[in-house]
């Protein structure tokens, strides 16, 4: 093992020597992303070129295959162990297939991360989520509180009965209901992600809640749905639609008044803070386990669970004066 | 025979009086005329592919592809509006229509030139379709923001207190019935699909009178995706997932029968209105979601069974009246 190690690590040197000589300063990461010319991960990219100019030096490599497939990526991650990079932070398209290409990568000394999409916990060192269940659930109800100082009745636009996801959000959101007094949850209605039926079961609630104040739809199909019915039934300012959508795809429902507000991760603040492990882990030698707590520059301090894993912030409030910028992103 | 097929709509259509009757005791606000003009609204799309449906099932086919064509119609003309946004909306229907046909023209010509079984063809397209709106949209959305004001007002503008979605679904209807009942393709659909050896003995080619189902289907659908786009005011790979099952199940309900040669333009109608009612009124009847589907379920069921039970008429005596003459 360690005779490979070295031939291996000689092999990298002579490398190293042939490419750039910058490199041989620079911390080298690579961003991995699920596929290239996607919206949300060219913003990534952005914000951890942010990170990369803060720190100084940082050289940041964007990459990933042509189409959203493991196999890509493992190609990818091959091709990096083989320039010898600093660090790998990787949003995977498969938790269990890049394992043993990224155990090889960490044999080789390079720091392995996953973001947004993890990999299984053998397979790196840590995990950055963009958020936590918690923090999504509070973050929808107080998305429709905050416009509702007297209090008011909401409903839940969900996606099937059985989404994993959404059912876990909102039970975390029942869990702080009493934080938000006066605000009544007056029926959980889904629409099984699926644009007519969440329009009409949005259209539903409408008439069988004539008070109804707003519709918290914690999924991108519905909460577009639902401020679609809410234009066509001419309640706008009266229902509120909110919960979590995409800014290109509810700059509509934001320029209508349909919705005041919505939230979702901020891919820039993401790939800032994935930048930022990397290079805490890779140059200052944090050690990445259960309970450390890693910095991550202006979004503050990463707490890791007994997983490895890790929330980053609350979800990014999106409205009026932000979503012009963000619609073209993703 | 010409007795028993308004028997069949009667009692349809008493089910749907019965029904809303069942929902206003448990919401009056429902059966509010109001209300039953968005319901119909709501259901145009559904009467409209439903027609086309039958067309297809009364040759002894069906068309699985209905609801991808629709969505890769609707995702083109989406796309085209975002390209060119200044495109007059009576061009933007025609090229939808004209997509859809050529699509439905693709199902026909399989089925009638290869002789492939037309379940086998339209799964195989239905899944073509889909892959192809992946291609051109690169899995992206297209949002409401992007459409021009024109492009997603045309549906919903309002005509004589309805939308012009619903006028639509109205003009279908009287053509299709004018169609059936009046004309040599009406009806050759019906001999195609009644007895198709007697169809080739009386001249009808029964190949082509099935691509030509297909082809109207396929323009039905075409139409359906812009005014679907439009009003949902947004297009993305999955819209109208699993729609197609709807459409062949309001057929099926209006008792056109899955081995052709039996049904009527008013029972493709009403057993859209009876789904497009239960889908309406569910979510505003506060039943758990669990049983939505179940209901919805059990109601296609006691159909078929229903028409199974008075589909199984006795031999039709064909002589009888040569008989009685002489």
């Amino acid at each position: 093992m360690s005779v490979f190690k070295k031939v291996m690590a000689s092999a990298a040197l002579a490398a190293t020597m042939f490419a750039t000589p910058a490199a041989a300063e620079d911390v080298r990461i690579a961003l991995v992303v699920k596929a290239l010319g996607i919206g949300f991960f060219e913003a990534a990219a952005k914000g951890a070129e942010e990170a990369a100019a803060e720190l100084g030096d940082v050289e940041i490599i964007y990459t990933g295959p042509t189409d959203t497939t493991a196999e890509g990526q493992i190609e990818v991650i091959n091709a990096l162990i083989a320039q010898n990079v600093d660090a790998i932070a990787i949003s995977a398209n498969d938790t269990d297939a890049l394992v043993p290409a990224l155990q090889k990568a960490m044999q080789r000394g390079i720091t392995v991360i996953s973001w947004d999409s993890g990999v299984a916990p053998e397979g790196r060192q840590m995990h950055l989520n963009p958020s936590s269940n918690a923090l999504i659930g509070n973050m929808i109800i107080k998305l429709a509180a905050d416009h509702l100082p007297d209090g008011g009745d909401v409903a839940v636009l969900s996606a099937t009965t059985t989404s994993t996801n959404q059912n876990i959000w909102i039970e975390e959101m029942n869990k702080v209901m009493g934080n938000y007094p006066g605000i009544n949850v007056v029926g959980t209605v889904y629409g099984d992600d699926l644009a007519d039926k969440s329009y009409r079961e949005a259209t539903g609630l409408m008439q069988s809640n004539p008070d109804l104040d707003a519709i918290i739809a914690p999924t991108s199909v519905g909460i577009v749905a639902a401020a679609q019915a809410v234009v066509d039934a001419g309640k706008v300012g009266q229902v509120n639609v909110t919960g979590l959508g995409l800014p290109s795809e509810m700059a509509g429902a934001i320029e209508s008044g349909a919705s005041k507000s919505f939230a979702i991760w901020n891919p820039i603040d993401l790939g800032y803070s994935a930048a930022m492990l990397a290079y805490e882990i890779s140059k200052n030698g944090v050690e990445a386990g259960p309970g450390a707590e890693i910095p991550m520059g202006r979004m503050g301090t990463l707490t890791l669970d007994e997983n490895s894993e890790g929330a980053m912030a609350d979800p990014f409030v999106y409205d009026a004066s932000n979503i012009d910028e963000f619609k073209s992103i993703f | 025979m010409m007795r028993m097929i308004p028997v069949r709509e009667t009692i349809l259509s008493a089910a749907i009086l019965l029904l809303l009757a069942l929902i206003a005791t448990r919401f009056s606000g429902f059966v509010a005329p109001s209300n039953l003009a968005n319901v119909f609204n709501d259901t145009a799309p559904l009467i409209i592919l439903a027609l086309g449906q039958m067309v297809v099932i009364l040759t002894r086919c069906i068309d699985l592809s209905v609801a991808a064509n629709l969505a890769l119609t609707g995702m083109a003309v989406a796309m085209l509006n975002v390209a060119v946004p200044g495109l007059p909306i009576p061009i933007i229907i025609a090229i939808a229509i004209t997509l859809g046909a050529i699509m439905g023209a693709i199902n026909g010509i399989l089925v009638w030139k290869l002789e492939i079984p037309p379940i086998v063809v339209t799964l195989g397209t239905m899944t073509i379709f889909r892959g192809i709106i992946f291609l051109i949209s690169d899995g992206k959305w297209v949002n409401a923001h992007e459409m021009s004001e024109a492009f997603t007002g045309f549906p919903r503008a309002a005509v004589l207190g309805l939308p012009v979605l619903s006028w639509v679904a109205v003009l279908c209807v009287i053509v299709f019935g004018i169609m059936m009942a009046r004309t040599p393709l009406g009806r050759s659909i019906f001999a195609v699909g009644g007895n198709p050896h007697a169809a080739v003995y009386t001249g009808i080619n029964v190949g082509k009178t099935q691509f030509l189902a297909f082809v109207i289907s396929g323009a039905l659908a075409g139409l359906t995706g812009y005014l679907w786009v439009a009003r949902y005011a947004v297009a993305y790979v999955d819209i109208a997932g699993g729609f197609e099952l709807e459409v062949v199940a309001a057929c099926v309900i209006g008792g056109i029968s899955i081995a052709g040669g039996i049904g009527t333009v008013g029972g493709a109608v009403l057993g859209a209105l009876f789904l497009g009612v239960v889908k309406n009124a569910l979510p505003v009847v506060n039943i758990s979601p669990f049983w939505q589907l179940a209901i919805t379920g059990s109601a296609i069921l006691i159909a078929v069974a229903f028409n199974a039970r008075s589909g199984n008429a006795k031999g039709r005596i064909i002589l009888k009246s040569a008989q009685s003459s002489s």
